[in-house]
């Protein structure tokens, strides 16, 4: 009995061992191409910077870098022509910094309520509705401030004109507002009940236990998501293209019309001749806002992780 | 005195929660204001022939059939080029890769991609699509400018809903002498296929309103004809939508909301079904 198995057994094993090898080469050979596939993250980021790279550095040769940045002059089809992009730059700035200062506190209480505070079936109703705001599309967003928005803030400041930065920076805040609010929500379900329990166990109450357990304990989360939505509000393009003014000059004050890198990248590429001066030049725009996004979210994923590490049991 | 200190308490807790829930309101009333807003406006310019027309007069009148069909086109061919890539990436990070240098680095890269501003996707796009690939402006080059915008989307997705596959089935699939690529196949597959249509569902919405890359790299604002093969031109529903409400003088508002309108329709009903069979399989699993 035991014999013929093996006998039979033997019979059977250059099959097996043909089979298993083909298999095994199939096998070897699918691996390859899912790594491939699993590499091609990697691949497109590199790609982008390098094509920036080689697109938008000879533009730093006509310009050096220390003017290109700090010149104030943007006149691309003047005789000659000169980049400067200080104004986009604080452009950008501006619209970022109001936009996030607007949607922070906003966000982060949101997220306190959800988290802590709502009842469940508040929380139920209230997180579809900010998927659906993580749904409009920008362009929808620069339609609505166009519309909407603009003449309120131009009777409100009494300005010329309601295409301002700040016009730019609520839509933008809005639209932030979805990422800050389910990541620091996330951020905050992290924090240990215990953590909770032993604070009402003091004595706190719970706005006292919010305040100075959950919040302090969910602040590198929380942090995060503010980074990732000033990552956002920095890289946004149609809502500040149609709403933000397009004005050349600096800003020197948030009402005043003013033109974001990204729109000043949006609104010239157009009308720019493949490979010319103004076409490297908005490429190299595009280079100095791809490392400024890319570094806001290096900053953001190292703080998550700190975040992850701090409650990992 | 110890009264007092509960009521001073009592008093600043429902101060900070009324603020807590003013924030909330904060948030998500214009997002009802915004929509609605938008329905009744662009309601009156609904009609058959709005629909199934090409615009006349510099899109003053007539429809936007052709933006449209750009616009589903667009959404097919993210999908198209974007999910296989996204899934395969996703079995990648789940089935094979180790915990070493070189996955944190391909995690790393997916969360940066879904950062990169949609704009530099577009110079992106021109530079290597329409340029050096030399596939011109055209609907070819869009679609593949829109994958790579898509991919973190469709890898995020795919990965999560293939982890969610519980061990044992893999153990079970291998016990029995299936191979590793056997036991994806035909058993994690399966299970994870909801998740990830979730996922390509979520890519497509995207792609429908993403307008930054598009406008770089092919989109038209007039286009005689439907496009006939992938290196045409094309119009597409936000193209339409920023054209007429920022470049066209004397555009017809009602005509603009009406646009807007069907461009928030398509991308929030596809944004909707994904939520639909999330929800619908988490109750599948995990019971209702």
């Amino acid at each position: 009995m035991l014999q013929r198995g093996a006998s039979s057994a033997t019979a059977h094993a250059g099959l097996a061992m043909s089979l298993k090898r083909r298999w095994r080469f199939r096998e070897k050979a699918i691996e390859s191409f899912i790594f491939l596939n699993g590499l091609l993250a990697v691949i497109i980021l590199l790609g982008v910077l390098f094509l920036l790279l080689r697109e938008g550095l000879p533009a730093f040769a006509y310009t050096s870098p220390l003017k290109f940045f700090f010149g104030t002059q943007w006149y691309p089809v003047s005789e000659p022509p000169t980049f400067g992009m200080l104004s986009f730059f604080a452009a950008t700035l501006w619209v970022t910094l109001i936009s996030t200062a607007v949607a922070v506190p906003i966000g982060v209480g949101c997220a306190a309520y959800l988290a802590e505070v709502a009842p469940s079936r508040v929380r139920e109703t209230v997180k579809p509705v900010v998927e659906l705001l993580a749904g409009i599309p920008s362009v929808v967003m620069g339609f609505i401030g166009l519309m909407l928005l603009s003449p309120l803030v131009q009777s409100a400041f009494n300005l010329n004109t309601g295409l301002s930065g700040l016009t730019a920076a609520i839509m933008l805040s809005m639209m932030s507002l979805p990422i800050i609010v389910s990541v620091s929500e996330d951020a905050l379900r992290a924090v240990p009940n215990e953590f909770r329990e032993a604070s009402y166990a003091l004595g706190a109450t719970k706005w006292e236990t919010i305040r100075h357990v959950c919040i302090p304990g969910a602040l590198s989360g929380i942090t995060a998501a503010i980074m990732l939505g000033v990552g956002r509000a920095i890289g946004e393009t149609m809502t500040v293209l149609m709403v933000a003014g397009g004005a050349l000059a600096v800003p020197l004050s948030p009402t005043e019309p003013m033109m974001p890198m990204t729109a000043a990248i949006a609104s010239g590429i157009g009308n720019a001749v493949r490979g010319g001066l103004q076409y490297q030049a908005l490429f190299a725009i595009g280079l100095i806002l791809f490392l400024m996004t890319l570094s806001v979210n290096l900053i953001a994923d190292r703080v998550l992780e700190r975040q992850k590490q701090k409650f990992a049991r | 005195m110890a009264v007092q200190a509960i009521t001073k308490k009592e008093l600043t807790q429902r101060t900070a929660f009324s603020l807590l829930v003013l924030a909330t309101a904060i948030v998500a009333i214009p997002v009802l204001f915004i929509i609605i807003y938008i329905v009744v406006n662009g309601a009156g310019a609904i009609s058959w022939e709005f629909l199934t027309q090409p615009p006349s007069q510099a899109g003053k009148a007539g429809g936007i059939f052709p933006a449209i069909v750009g616009t589903f086109y667009l959404m097919l061919g993210t999908l198209i080029f974007s999910l296989p890539v996204g899934v395969f990436a996703g079995i990648y990070l789940t089935e094979y890769a180790r915990d070493n240098w070189l996955t944190r680095l391909i995690n790393m890269a997916i969360l940066n991609l879904a950062g990169v501003p949609s704009i530099v996707y577009g110079l992106f796009g021109l530079g290597l699509f329409v340029l050096t690939m030399k596939f011109g402006m055209s609907l070819l080059s869009a679609s593949l400018t829109l994958a790579c915008q898509a991919l973190a989307m469709t890898i995020t997705t795919s990965r999560e809903a293939i982890i969610a596959v519980p061990r044992d089935y893999r153990e079970g699939s291998l016990a029995v002498g299936a191979t590793k690529w056997q036991t994806i196949r035909h058993v994690v597959m399966p299970q994870a296929l909801p998740g990830i249509i979730t996922g390509a569902i979520l890519a497509m919405s995207r792609a429908a309103g993403e307008t930054a890359p598009i406008l770089v790299v092919g989109a038209a604002f007039i286009v005689a004809g439907l496009p006939s093969s992938p290196f045409d031109q094309f119009m597409a529903l936000p193209y339409h939508l920023y054209t007429t409400a920022a470049h066209v003088p004397g555009m017809p508002k009602t005509t603009i909301w009406g646009i807007a309108l069907v461009l928030l329709v398509v991308v929030l009903s596809f944004n909707s079904l994904a939520v639909f069979i999330r929800v619908r399989v988490r109750q599948r699993r995990f019971g209702s």
